[in-house]
């Protein structure tokens, strides 16, 4: 049954990307379990500004799962210690009464704390913008079957696709290494024949931008894959790395 | 060059000179192994092995595997350490599917080079390098033994009770490195899916076991023979 909780919350402050930043203590009393965390951390804002305080700064946006918008690295894990959801779909019924939670924002060199909890993702965006599409001529719309795709590689590449770029691979990641995000998006159309005419333009762009923007080298940890919230599995990393191999021994 | 300039050409490294030292540790093994059933065969093994230019040639490119490895590893571990940033997280966890070597493995890898000095010290510079100087027996323990008595070496340093447990110690760390190492190799050249990762890490695991299963078997056979 839910019932009303009093928690403490570790909140990292930040003022600026170059500021030091560090940690803030507020009490919260008679929080509903039913609320989501994120309606818990708007009520600690209605709080603090009705104490006249600087409100805490984070992102959110649709608030059920799928923009990717919604960050946060709750009591050690990206998303919160509940497994294949975004931090928009935590409620505090995982959280016991008087539980002490620490937030704190993505760490990764490749993401800079723009302020609080909220980072610049702006990264992701550009390894995308770097191949992460498929190159067409528009023209008339083509009937869904008109291309046979088997069953097993539509299904690959929809999980692949499910990937909603939060950054929570990086940022769970020791190595700061971006290569489940990555390795999701180059998946996604290599694995459908649309996409497999550009795939090995595409690895070899978006490696080389993910390794100039200055995130890590994978070394299989899988922390990513555990950490996920859309459950994307680490064989796009193999697959990746397939692309990526055979893409530069053809050249 | 794309092998040495990108991340995935800079871990292919790693990879593939990972997977050749893990053959070179088979053999290291099967050889040792044969010193406890007969201290002869070693033996010859040992002369075969000594200042012969074939030999020399293979333990100049053994060297060269060895230090693209550890080269690569501190150019690698450097790097994630930056990209990781600055600040670190103050509540840590580790999900379950995170196996603990697999986020140890440059520790774990200072250990295995550091019982590697060791190892170097008292067997390879005593009876390759020994001959290569050009003698041909040299002093162990008060007496006089060949550079190419492999056995008598082993019989020296294994009846030390402390150099028994430094051994296996060293193995211990060796089979951390390699459960994690071996799969992990494989899914960086990318021959790997969600069936295959299993059937990797299981291929794995047994390897790590039958290797350090095998050095330590000769290590503890030869301890409790010097017991006799």
């Amino acid at each position: 049954m839910d019932k009303n909780i009093n928690i403490t919350l570790k909140v990292w402050r930040q003022k600026g990307p170059k500021e030091k930043g560090a940690f803030e203590t507020f009490q919260l009393k008679d929080i509903s379990q039913g609320t989501s965390f994120l309606e818990m951390l708007d009520i600690l804002n209605e709080q603090l500004i009705n104490e006249g305080k600087e409100p805490v700064v984070f992102d959110h946006d649709c608030r059920e799962g799928i923009c990717g918008m919604c960050s946060l690295y709750i009591d050690g894990h990206p998303h919160g210690p509940d497994t294949s959801i975004t931090t928009c779909q935590l409620h505090m019924r995982k959280f016991d009464d008087g539980a002490t939670i620490t937030i704190e924002p993505w760490r990764s060199a490749g993401f800079p704390v723009i302020r609080d909890l909220m980072v610049d993702r702006y990264a992701y965006d550009k390894i995308m913008q770097a191949g992460g599409f498929v190159s067409v001529n528009t023209g008339g719309i083509p009937d869904a079957n008109a291309i046979p795709i088997p069953k097993k590689d539509a299904d690959l590449a929809m999980d692949a696709a499910a990937c909603i770029g939060c950054g929570a691979c990086a940022a769970a990641c020791k190595n700061g290494s971006a290569m489940l995000f990555v390795s999701a998006k180059v998946s996604q159309l290599a694995l459908l024949p649309q996409g497999k005419v550009e795939a090995a333009r595409r690895a070899k762009a978006m490696v080389a931008k993910m390794d100039e923007l200055g995130f890590g080298n994978c070394t299989n940890t899988r922390a990513c894959e555990a950490e996920c919230p859309k459950d994307v599995s680490i064989s796009n990393i193999a697959r990746l790395n397939r692309e990526f191999i055979k893409a530069k021994l053809q050249d | 060059m794309w092998l040495l300039n990108s991340s995935i050409g800079k871990k292919l490294i790693m990879s593939i000179s990972g997977l050749f030292l893990v053959l070179f540790l088979l053999f290291h093994m099967a050889m040792n192994v044969t010193a406890v059933f007969s201290e002869d065969a070693y033996n010859m093994i040992c002369s075969l092995l000594g200042s012969n230019w074939y030999a020399v040639a293979g333990t100049l490119v053994l060297a060269a595997g060895f230090i693209v490895h550890i080269c690569y590893s501190i150019l690698l571990t450097l790097q994630n350490r930056k990209a990781r940033g600055s600040d670190r997280y103050a509540v840590n966890s580790r999900p379950k599917t995170v196996e603990w070597s697999s986020q140890n493995m440059f520790v774990l890898g200072l250990i295995v080079v550091g019982f590697l000095l060791l190892h170097f010290a008292q067997f390879w510079y005593k009876m390759m390098f020994a001959e290569l100087m050009g003698h041909h027996q040299i002093e162990l323990g008060g007496a006089m033994v060949s550079t190419q008595a492999g056995a008598q070496f082993i019989k020296y340093y294994f009846s030390n009770v402390v150099i028994v447990v430094l051994y296996l110690i060293w193995y211990v760390a060796l089979w951390f490195h390699l459960t994690h190492g071996f799969w992990s190799a494989i899914q960086t050249i990318g021959w790997n899916n969600t069936i295959w990762l299993k059937r990797w890490q299981v291929i794995g695991n047994i390897f790590a076991t039958v290797i350090c299963l095998g050095f330590a078997f000769v290590t503890i056979a030869f301890y409790l023979k010097s017991l006799l």
